[in-house]
């Protein structure tokens, strides 16, 4: 079996739920004879032709809106913003409809849609095309906010969101898209979308993340447990509806907790799982909760872009600080 | 000189203000009187509808409510010219057309009484039809991507989505009708121009001399319409529907019209138009044309006229009480359709709703 990468799992998922369903199709910006400028789409136009993989006018307003429209009469549009700097004109029709279509109808009307957005920095590209802002979509409502970190998880998962029968904004975090391969079988087997990955066991504290940052925890499991730390990795994958579950039971085992996520800080998802641990954890935490986030700032053009990151580092200090309270 | 393109807007009127036929060539189902009063009566049952939604909002039964009055020509002749298995993505204001497609005054009434049910519309061709849409000319591009999917599935239907004057001016109208003429698109778009965006007036949205021609920068076919004679009205969307259907594209409708109510109930348009504007726009509303027409050609008269309003009234308090009887939902009605299923996460909220709700009662 061919090993593949993040981005190939990312067509090889696209292309079996294409054969699979007619009603999938795919739209956005050079999605076609391109492939994609990342080459998600690579080959599908030439298997499944012009109006199934569709390059649309240069407008995300439209590609929103259209995917909406399709999705209500029935097709199963995966739409796909260029890069999630560009998803800003996109969010009228994400949050006042696709995810409020169903319960403004009661249930009469609904958006099985998909969109797709290369997510977050770490590749040297231009302005604009490094932003994480993941937290923006957690926030509405009736919206499915995913995001994978290895190729196998971005198979499955991404066949999960275009089966579901709601919206679902899929992050795909480029600086691993070609990080690492690994056998991703084609059987066409989803993964739960309502369940956090626990990727590695451990007893003395907890790194939960999501994304890219899933390299960085996962580096820094390994310098800890060099020093005798044993931390365990949780990778979110499904940030809403949240699994909050898997991480309080890690949590009360643990009782450190370190979140980590490349969007900035302030109102940042891990805000959020930094509330739910004071509300559900309280007791059983021997530390306080450290975050180790982008900074409240702008992600910086890319001479400095690798030093707002949440580096390895920075977690292992943060988890050795957890430890070193009590 | 050498020019790289042409274009006019043809401007469409069968009837004018005083009922006179200003042109000969009558289209087929203008032909047909007893479907004509069909037509007329429909219109009348949307004024009749109209005013009992105003009235029950001014008694404390309802809402915020946005009054059709003076559009029941463009929007009746929008209804009556679409085939069932057409879809209509309307905004707010468009009831003549979705009384004709099957959507209740009841619906109507629980919408704008804050019940989401409303929207729930129980009957056919409605059922398939989109929402209000209340954010401006979004549902324009629902249009579009409703046509691409006839498109892509080679379906002979045609998605119609209708906007204001004020709706116009919008990216989503524009990214629409952009996107059905580079694909091809079976949609039409039908910008019902009633000359008030709330408080601002049709010349502060563009210098435009019509808003037909922003079709033509599309690649559609764009005219402009007497928006109150439903013959121009229905003429144009019978044609506009039928170039749709048979794959010759998509197309930009401005009906012309008036809005002779406040934006909704919550405005008072006194403070930004004067009273003879709005005198002289009565003079040119869509029904006392339409009934001197028929008038004159023996075909409806004062008695049908108080025997039909008459059965307006009944059928429009008949619905009001299905309204008024109507029980509030259970509080759990919030939760239980925000996804497919209640995530666990949600089922948390929705049992503490449920539990503070008990404790209320």
């Amino acid at each position: 079996m061919a090993q593949i990468t993040l981005i190939e799992a990312v067509t090889q998922a696209l292309a079996y739920e294409m054969a699979r369903d007619p009603s999938v199709v795919v739209l956005g910006e050079d999605v076609g004879v391109n492939g994609g400028v990342f080459r998600a789409t690579q080959g599908l136009q030439e298997k499944f032709g012009e109006l199934r993989v569709l390059d649309t006018p240069l407008d995300e307003t439209t590609i929103a809106g259209v995917t909406v429209g399709m999705a209500a009469q029935g097709m199963k549009p995966v739409a796909e913003a260029q890069f999630e700097g560009f998803i800003y004109p996109m969010m009228e029709q994400i949050a006042c409809h696709a995810a409020r279509l169903r319960n403004r109808t009661r249930g009469r009307i609904t958006v099985p849609a998909v969109w797709r957005a290369p997510w977050g920095g770490g590749i040297r590209a231009p302005e604009h095309h490094s932003e994480a802002n993941e937290h923006l979509f957690t926030n509405i409502p009736g919206l499915r906010v995913v995001m994978p970190s290895s190729p196998a998880r971005a198979y499955g998962l991404l066949l999960a969101a275009i089966r579901d029968p709601d919206p679902v904004m899929f992050f795909e975090p480029k600086r691993i898209y070609r990080q690492y391969k690994e056998e991703v079988p084609d059987d066409g087997e989803a993964l739960p979308l309502d369940v956090c990955f626990v990727l590695r066991d451990g007893t003395d504290v907890t790194i939960v993340t999501w994304g890219a940052q899933v390299k960085e925890a996962l580096e820094a499991a390994d310098e800890l447990a060099a020093e005798g730390i044993s931390a365990e990795v949780i990778d979110v994958a499904t940030l809403t509806p949240l699994d909050f579950d898997t991480i309080a039971e890690s949590v009360q085992k643990t009782g450190r907790c370190v979140i980590v996520h490349e969007a900035p800080k302030t109102a940042g998802f891990g805000a959020e799982i930094a509330a739910r641990v004071a509300e559900e954890c309280l007791y059983e935490l021997l530390a306080p909760v450290e975050r180790v986030t982008g900074y409240d700032t702008h992600i910086p053009l890319f001479r400095l872009e690798m030093k707002y990151m949440p580096s390895t580092e920075r977690v292992v200090e943060a988890a050795k600080r957890t430890l070193a309270v009590s | 000189m050498s020019i790289a393109a042409k274009f006019e807007i043809e401007y469409l009127q069968y009837l004018d203000a005083e009922g006179n036929q200003v042109r000969d060539d009558l289209p087929a189902f203008a032909k047909d009187l007893d479907h004509m009063v069909e037509l007329y009566k429909l219109m009348m049952s949307t004024r009749v509808f109209d005013a009992k939604s105003v009235a029950l909002q001014r008694t404390g039964k309802l809402g915020t409510y946005a009054s059709c009055l003076g559009h029941e020509a463009a929007h009746v002749g929008i209804g009556s010219a679409m085939k069932p298995e057409d879809v209509f993505a309307p905004s707010y204001r468009e009831y003549g057309a979705q009384l004709y497609r099957g959507v209740q005054p009841r619906e109507v009434y629980m919408y704008w009484g804050g019940d989401e049910r409303g929207n729930d519309y129980q009957k056919e061709p409605a059922r398939h039809d989109f929402a209000w849409s209340v954010p401006i000319a979004t549902q324009c591009l629902h249009a579009a991507g409703s046509a691409l999917a006839f498109k892509i599935r080679n379906e002979k239907r045609v998605a119609v989505c209708t906007i204001g004057d004020g709706g116009s001016s919008k990216g989503d109208f524009y990214g629409a009708i952009n996107i059905t003429g580079a694909q091809n698109l079976p949609m039409v778009a039908v910008i019902v121009n009633n000359q008030w965006a709330i408080s601002v007036p049709r010349k502060i949205q563009s210098g435009a001399p019509t808003l037909a021609q922003k079709g033509i920068a599309a690649g559609l076919f764009s005219i402009q319409v007497d928006g109150n004679d439903i013959i121009a009205v229905r003429k144009a969307m019978e044609d506009a529907l039928d170039r749709a259907r048979n794959g010759q594209g998509g197309s930009v409708l401005e009906l012309v019209t008036y809005r002779l109510s406040d934006h909704t109930t919550a405005d008072d348009a006194r403070r930004y138009r004067g009273e003879q504007e709005v005198k002289d726009a009565w003079a040119k509303e869509p029904m006392k044309r339409l009934r001197a027409w028929l008038v004159a050609k023996n075909v409806w008269d004062d008695a049908k006229e108080e025997a039909w309003k008459a059965e307006c009234d009944e059928w429009m308090d008949n619905e009001v009480n299905a309204y008024l009887e109507t029980k509030t939902q259970p509080v759990t009605a919030m939760f239980d359709y925000t996804f497919a299923e209640v995530p666990a996460d949600l089922a948390k909220q929705r049992d503490l709703a449920l539990s503070l709700d008990k404790k209320a009662h």
